[in-house]
């Protein structure tokens, strides 16, 4: 199956993808900025993120909270994400309403400055603190997001710090850091954007030079430095981590070729091979043998520079100690270390794999998602044509060989959640079963 | 350098929701198919009227252990086997009961159909039940309960439902039932379920994808054709309150770094007429971004990461619920603030932009929300499991663009009602009990380990 892509640049450095599809009368608008939380600078953790909130408090010719307002009122979907590497802003409209979608990018990536006060970066300076408390410290296990990437990079990598930052450094983000971030990396030859479903070309074309056509080009951005990381950790690493838990729970983490590489197909079958679904290792053997784990699952981080991290994520049962969670996963690992996977199981992981990225393909906001990070991040988002067939060509001996250089004890890190021991008399919330009689 | 002027849309393209036909087999089975062919691919679920209102008395979850022992294997088949047979042609099965039915639905390349659906009608057929694929079953039942209360958000959607719903009453008990209840399920309950509630009579075969209604209707003729059995229904009361003024229960959670907040009471069914009105009323008091609790609590006073309102649509009555977390400084400032909205929403009708933003939102989503096969066939199978009328989907954005500010109002007089509301506040009580008690709202109760 083959997704049309027709991609051209502006003058202004910004790169444009259409990509047709006009059976539903909607149209998705993406726009990936090449900007994450690896570009901030030290002590200013959680500012890419921030950063993020404020592009929904208005521009120059839209008030605060009106992105929100005029993209639902005209009968759409929208929102944005940040992660290490980019940021991304979207939504999904009725097709008459394309040119809305283009206008509201294209007034915030053109003139979002006028519209920055004071008061707007305090408000969601404490949304976002309220979004730590909810998302991460009020989260069982929910410190795992910055606790295994400080765990798998070291200290000084764009990588080990916390995306969703600090109190502290939230605390002291100022509306100059939020003027230096949006001169530095919001400019038209730092984003692509993509547009996907049903709209006629030349005219999607003429829309998109009308409105992001006078947006002045950038004036570059620092080069991140300290990215290249050894292929392995050289050692297994370890952090413990006491948390209000009731199961125990481990991330193992193994340094995994960058998104896009040849090898990194062979490392997501590998995780498939792991971890996906009930007919996975890590199922069958400790979720339904063994029955010491709830639930297992692998995935990666799908990052480009320096090394991606290939992830499996275990949690035992409520009889199961963390040390024997631990010795058996790993046991798993070493298992397919010394024996290597079967035939079936590779083509079971590229079934599936497969059949999701055709059941995927079928949403407009997923193709143009899709398209932005293929472009962002390799720079061709003609890369979405070739996903199916490069799952397809990993064989037996591409796994084994993987998994004999890089899921080895050499290049481990292991984050282990251990519920916490109460002191007696402490208090503790327990619901009262109740029963229906 | 950017443009004042704001776009102004031409026309909008016309949208159908995906014509579907229906057929009845020899032996009761429904079959609805929707034929969608933009990709290879075909969606199948599967409605089975075997609900968590059909658990026997004090095994509550037992319908949804029984959905999800169907996945467990066959006669033909173990468990490990069923998976790797259908992950091996890229798909696996999803399985679950709620209050009002259980879905069994895959979605599939249209190339692995047949085989695939092959499986899929054996685990209906001719599921093994394995004791000991249920005693698993269960224990990862009990840590999942384990799970949930360690995590505020499923703590506190789960005592206010307790907290709602008078003690006897179905919906107070969890749907997947508690430790207790799923302790008590044994092998025959399943079976029990699974004999008197899965019958071709009250199952629906639904298609959303790259097939044609006779192809399906000669699918399910040739794997469930031969399928029979009678359905009997207990009667129930399931939605009995527990509270006819307003209470207040703070669940004690010392180590807590913000409040969960739940306010709302008992809602409508989900065939009640003032339906539309009601989607739309609680779209501007709660339902969108742009909502009057959500820019109060989260844009204007930065309280929270976000705010939101919703009617839980079942058979029967289910909660109307607002459900927020706040940093736990301000969790009675925020109560105090949402009542406010409440009050406002109550005492006059919405502006003319509230009403239109709301309405043409719903309008102009609907086509978003059914771009998937997957999602299609869900659509439909909500259309079966409430019964509601074949034009429904195009009638739907006509329904909402009829919706009046008056209307509004009076839904908003009619289901809102300030007088009924419970509060469940799960948090620190140290910090938060004192200026709760300030507001005088009600009933105030706090909820230790140590109580049983």
């Amino acid at each position: 199956m083959q997704i049309p892509i027709e991609t051209f640049c502006l003058d202004n450095g910004l790169l444009v993808t259409l990509s047709q599809d006009n059976t539903a009368p909607i149209v998705a608008v993406n726009l990936w900025y090449h900007v994450g939380s690896a570009n901030e600078k030290a002590g200013r953790t959680g500012f890419a993120h921030l950063f993020e909130h404020m592009l929904f408090q208005g521009s120059e010719h839209v008030e605060a909270n009106e992105h929100f307002e005029l993209v639902q009122r005209a009968g759409g979907t929208l929102n944005g994400s940040t992660w290490l590497e980019r940021t991304n802003y979207f939504e999904t409209v009725p097709s008459n309403q394309l040119e809305l979608a283009l206008w509201l990018e294209a007034d915030r990536m053109g003139a979002l400055l006028p519209a920055m006060t004071q008061k707007k970066l305090d408000t969601q300076r404490d949304v976002v603190k309220n979004e730590r408390r909810w998302s991460v410290d009020n989260q069982p296990y929910g410190t795992w997001w910055e606790k295994l990437p400080a765990l798998a990079f070291p200290e000084s990598h764009p990588f080990h710090h916390s995306l969703i930052g600090s109190m502290e450094d939230l605390s002291k983000a100022s509306l100059e850091d939020v003027e230096q971030f949006f001169r530095t990396f919001y400019t038209p030859d730092n984003a692509v954007l993509s547009i996907a479903g049903d709209f006629d070309a030349a005219a999607a074309r003429r829309l998109v030079e009308k409105h992001f056509g006078g947006i002045p080009r950038g004036k570059g951005k620092p080069a991140l430095v300290g990215l290249e990381v050894a292929e392995r950790f050289g050692e297994t690493l370890r952090a413990v981590v006491e948390d209000d838990v009731s199961l125990p729970r481990m991330y193992l983490a193994f340094r995994s070729p960058v998104f896009g590489s040849e090898d990194y197909y062979v490392a997501s079958i590998t995780g498939a091979i792991l971890g996906m679904r009930q007919g996975s290792r890590l199922y069958r053997s400790l979720v339904r043998e063994k029955q010491i784990a709830a639930d297992a699952s692998a995935f990666t981080f799908d990052l480009a520079k320096g090394s991606d991290l290939l992830i499996l994520d275990v949690t035992g049962r409520p009889e199961t100690s963390a040390e024997q969670l631990e010795s058996e996963v790993e046991r798993e690992v070493d298992e397919l270390v010394e024996k290597g996977v079967t035939g079936e199981e590779v083509q079971r992981a590229i079934a599936l794999i497969q059949t999701d990225i055709i059941t995927a393909l079928q949403s407009a906001s997923e193709r143009a998602d899709r398209i932005s990070m293929f472009a962002t991040l390799l720079g061709d988002p003609a890369l979405i044509n070739t996903q199916a067939d490069k799952y397809g060509a990993v064989t037996r001996e591409s796994v084994n060989a993987f998994a004999r250089d890089r899921l080895g004890a050499d290049n481990r890190a292991k984050l282990i959640y251990v519920p916490r021991i109460r002191e007696e008399g402490e208090a503790e919330a327990e619901i009262v079963e109740a029963m229906a009689s | 350098m950017t443009i004042a002027t704001r776009p102004t849309p031409g026309p909008a393209r016309e949208y159908h929701f995906p014509a579907f036909t229906r057929s009845v087999l020899a032996n009761g089975i429904t079959v609805i198919v929707a034929r969608v062919t933009k990709l290879p691919l075909v969606s199948v679920a599967t409605v089975i009227d075997a609900t968590a209102l059909d658990d026997f008395r004090e095994k509550e979850g037992l319908a949804e252990l029984t959905a999800q022992s169907l996945r467990e294997g066959t006669e033909e088949r173990n468990g490990v086997r069923l998976a790797l047979d259908l992950e091996k042609l890229g798909t696996s099965l999803e399985a679950g009961a709620d209050w009002d039915g259980t879905v069994l639905s895959m979605t599939v390349l249209r190339a692995n159909l047949d085989q695939a659906f092959e499986i899929f009608a054996e685990t209906l057929m001719s599921p093994a039940f394995r004791h000991e694929d249920i005693e698993r079953l269960k224990a990862e039942r009990l840590a999942e309960r384990m799970q949930l209360l360690d995590e505020p958000r499923g703590l506190a959607d789960e005592s206010f439902s307790r907290f709602l719903y008078a003690r006897g009453a179905r919906y107070a008990v969890p749907m997947s039932g508690s430790s207790k209840s799923v302790r008590g399920i044994s092998r025959d309950d399943v079976q029990q379920m699974y004999q008197r509630s899965y019958l071709p009579s009250s199952t629906t075969v639904i298609f959303a994808g790259d097939i044609t209604s006779d192809e399906a209707v000669k699918l399910v003729e040739l794997r469930l054709g031969a399928w029979k059995g009678e359905h009997s229904r207990l009667a129930i009361e399931p939605d009995r309150a527990a509270h006819t003024t307003r209470s207040l229960e703070i669940v004690a959670k010392r180590d807590a770094a913000q409040s969960e907040l739940r306010i709302g009471h008992i809602g409508v069914p989900r065939t009640h007429p003032d339906y539309f009105n009601i989607v739309v009323m609680n779209a501007v008091l709660g339902g969108l971004f742009s909502s009057r609790i959500n820019l109060n609590l989260r844009e204007a006073h930065g309280y929270t990461y976000g705010a939101s309102s919703y009617f839980d649509w079942r058979r029967h009555s289910g909660p109307f619920v607002i459900s927020t977390a706040v940093q736990s400084e301000v969790t009675a400032d925020a109560i105090s603030e949402t009542l406010k909205e409440i009050d406002s929403m109550r005492a006059s009708e919405i502006s003319h932009d509230e009403l239109t933003l709301a309405t043409s939102y719903l309008e102009g989503v609907f086509p978003i929300r059914y771009e998937t096969t997957a999602a299609i066939a869900s659509a439909l199978a909500s259309m079966v499991t409430f019964d509601l009328p074949e034009n429904y989907f195009d009638t739907y954005r006509s329904n909402i663009s009829a919706v009046t500010a008056h209307d509004v109002l009076e839904a908003a007089r009619r289901h809102v009602r300030p007088e009924e509301l419970q509060i469940v506040v799960v948090g620190n009580p140290d910090v938060i009990r004192e200026p709760i008690e300030a507001l005088n709202f009600g009933g105030l109760s706090v909820r230790e380990a140590s109580e049983e």
